[in-house]
């Protein structure tokens, strides 16, 4: 009862990044409010997978293991969490905002119905007094996400209903190991018990998954273009300087609604969050949702012939200009000095 | 086949994606009011993969249900220029300040009076908040299958769809009974301009608050045409308990709201000149950022 849970999403047999992340960042607010950390984890094949999990902290894994459950869908996936979490009584209910948690959660709020925040880019354990009724609460979960398209950043909480839910996007919260030897309990769901016919109704026909090419998550070197890079033929000239500094090219989300770049180059609240040692930001106006995904890299530079760009004011080097005329001097001097 | 009845469920927003200096005050805050209203660009996604059903099976009818304000009456008409049929708007203050279990929940009791259907289609996410939850919160309200992320219709055969998904890493293709409820994701096919038909013929649809300012004459017109009223809806129309309204069926609650201001870093300056650049090039180097 009124334990942290996290939502364990699987690719391959294997603990997605994502799901890590929120174990790890579970771990951290149930030390918080003194309780458990529990994982639930549902699939086919996933014997011994409670083994990917402990490291991260979790004192329970529920575990449901049935052919039918991978690929994920909706319906099946929300009948085991839904009755779980009624079973369970959990306080907090983490989920990866992903392809998947982005589909089951709200499913969940609203067949439990509780409060639910999207995309939030941080958590953290707090109290809350009612201004009317002076009501206190203690150790209530804040979720904390930009909103009104990054203008504004709202602490979002659920005062009154349980559990309280929240999806994350991959590489918000970081990844770390609490114990390697750390061993917890295996409940083993009877999902035989749990599932209908009824919940398969929705088949899967065909599936491509491609595994990502692109890893800007983890580049020491960002080239990163806004809308202001124009076309997708000015970003030739990023991928020209990110080759030559060894680093990825990444866009902004303007640059990716407009074609220049594709979406897993996406940096922002609705894209990756990166931390590299350099982030180059050309032709990038800076607003918040970009900001939250890229301002913890170590050195940030920003090219943009727009002198007020607010990511100017995030930048340790400005350079006032024209990116078509600064990235082939960057070129030349970088190629110039390390000769 | 016989058509089919199709909602599409669409929110008109204020857009967020290019505040320019305009609708910034002072302080430096966003001025809400000076932001351009629009349709929802998923929800136009959604509106045209309901108008290529529609194109195919003869008969099929489109529905578009909103919920805002008086003025979102706007959106429904945008609908009725590509070729919807009709539209109705909830609105009711009573509605004000709900999350988005308190919104699907009044949009699933609209669209249980709009019953029987076979298809209730939207975007994935509304610009103004990002956060793709009212279309699976209907789904289940209804007791529904969901389809999220829709990329492409590909097939509607003997009561069952078949719709190609757009996912992180990939596609799926999906098979699901009708009826059901989809989300559109933005790498579907832009929504088609206005027909000029359909704008002559839906040129003066209102809505009953719209036509409180209007003419005798116009008021004969819309009763000559029937077609022409877009229906507004209250919380009695649909039957709502109030408890599951408003800010009282909104299990979230804003905490605290800060204006995102900008912290500044101690920034260098640099021109687009050979000299700078280099200087920078070099600094970088020395301090083993790059190379």
């Amino acid at each position: 009862m009124n334990n942290v849970f996290v939502y364990c999403e699987i690719e391959e047999g294997q603990i997605a990044e994502v799901s890590l992340e929120l174990l790890s960042k579970g771990r951290s607010l149930a030390n918080l409010k003194k309780c458990k950390l529990e994982a639930v984890v549902i699939g086919s094949d996933i014997k011994s997978i409670e083994k990917q999990i402990f490291p991260y902290g979790a004192d329970i894994v529920h575990v449901a293991d049935e052919k039918r459950l991978y690929p994920y869908t909706t319906n099946p996936h929300t009948a085991i969490v839904k009755r779980l979490f009624e079973q369970e009584k959990p306080s907090i209910g983490l989920f990866g905002a992903t392809s998947i948690g982005r589909d089951l959660a709200p499913r969940i709020a609203s067949v439990l119905k509780c409060g639910l925040t999207a995309d939030c880019t941080a958590l953290e354990i707090g109290n809350h007094t009612e201004n009317k009724t002076k009501k206190e609460y203690k150790d209530l979960l804040y979720q904390i996400r930009p909103a009104f398209g990054g203008n504004i950043i709202a602490t979002i909480i659920n005062p009154d209903t349980r559990p309280q839910l929240a999806t994350v996007r991959e590489g918000v919260m970081k990844k770390e190991i609490n114990s390697a030897d750390h061993y917890g309990d295996v409940n083993q769901i009877d999902v035989a018990d749990w599932l209908s016919d009824d919940d398969f109704v929705v088949r899967i026909i065909e599936r491509h998954i491609e595994s990502s090419k692109v890893n800007i998550k983890n580049a020491g070197i960002i080239v990163a273009g806004g809308y202001g890079v124009g076309s997708r033929e000015n970003f030739n000239l990023l991928y020209e300087l990110a080759a030559v500094l060894g680093g990825e090219v990444a866009g902004s989300r303007a640059a990716v609604d407009g074609g220049f770049v594709e979406h897993e180059r996406q940096v922002g609240q609705t894209g990756v969050t990166v931390r590299p040692k350099l982030y180059i930001a050309c032709g990038i106006s800076g607003q918040i949702q970009h900001r939250a995904g890229m301002d913890q890299s170590a050195i940030i530079i920003s090219i943009n012939n727009d002198t007020e760009a607010p990511i100017n004011q995030i930048a340790d080097y400005t350079i006032n200009g024209d990116l078509t005329e600064i990235i082939p001097k960057m070129i030349k001097f970088y190629q110039k000095n390390t000769k | 086949m016989k058509g089919l009845k199709i909602i599409v469920l669409a929110k008109q927003v204020p857009d967020t994606r290019n505040v320019g200096k305009d609708a910034m005050k002072a302080d430096g805050t966003v001025n809400r009011a000076a932001l351009p209203a629009i349709f929802n660009p998923e929800d136009l996604n959604a509106l045209e993969q309901a108008l290529r059903i529609k194109d195919k099976y003869p008969g099929t009818t489109i529905t578009v249900l909103t919920m805002g304000p008086g003025r979102a009456a706007e959106i429904i008409r945008e609908a009725m220029y590509r070729g919807a049929d009709d539209g109705y708007l909830l609105t009711d203050r009573k509605f004000a300040g709900s999350d988005t279990l308190a919104t699907s929940y009044s949009i699933s009791l609209a669209i249980r009076k709009l019953s029987p259907f076979d298809i209730v289609i939207a975007g994935r996410q509304a610009i103004d908040g990002d956060t793709a939850q009212v279309g699976p919160q209907v789904a289940e309200k209804l007791g529904l299958p969901q389809i999220t992320y829709a990329e492409d219709i590909l097939s509607v055969k003997k009561g069952v769809i078949t719709v190609k998904r757009r996912l992180e890493r990939g596609v799926e293709t999906v098979a699901a009974p009708m009826p059901v409820v989809i989300t559109v994701h933005s790498s579907a096919p832009e929504c088609r301009a206005r027909h000029a038909k359909y704008t002559i013929k839906y040129k003066h649809a209102r809505s009953l608050s719209e036509l409180q300012d209007t003419s005798e004459d116009y008021l004969q017109l819309q009763k000559d045409r029937p077609y022409l009223l877009i229906r507004e809806w209250g919380i009695d129309d649909i039957d709502a308990d109030l408890e599951q309204l408003g800010l009282s069926g909104s299990p979230t609650k804003v905490k605290k709201i800060e204006n995102v201001v900008f912290t500044s870093r101690e920034s260098k300056v640099l021109s687009a000149a050979d000299g700078d650049i280099e200087y920078l090039m070099k600094e970088l180097i020395d301090n083993h950022t790059i190379g």
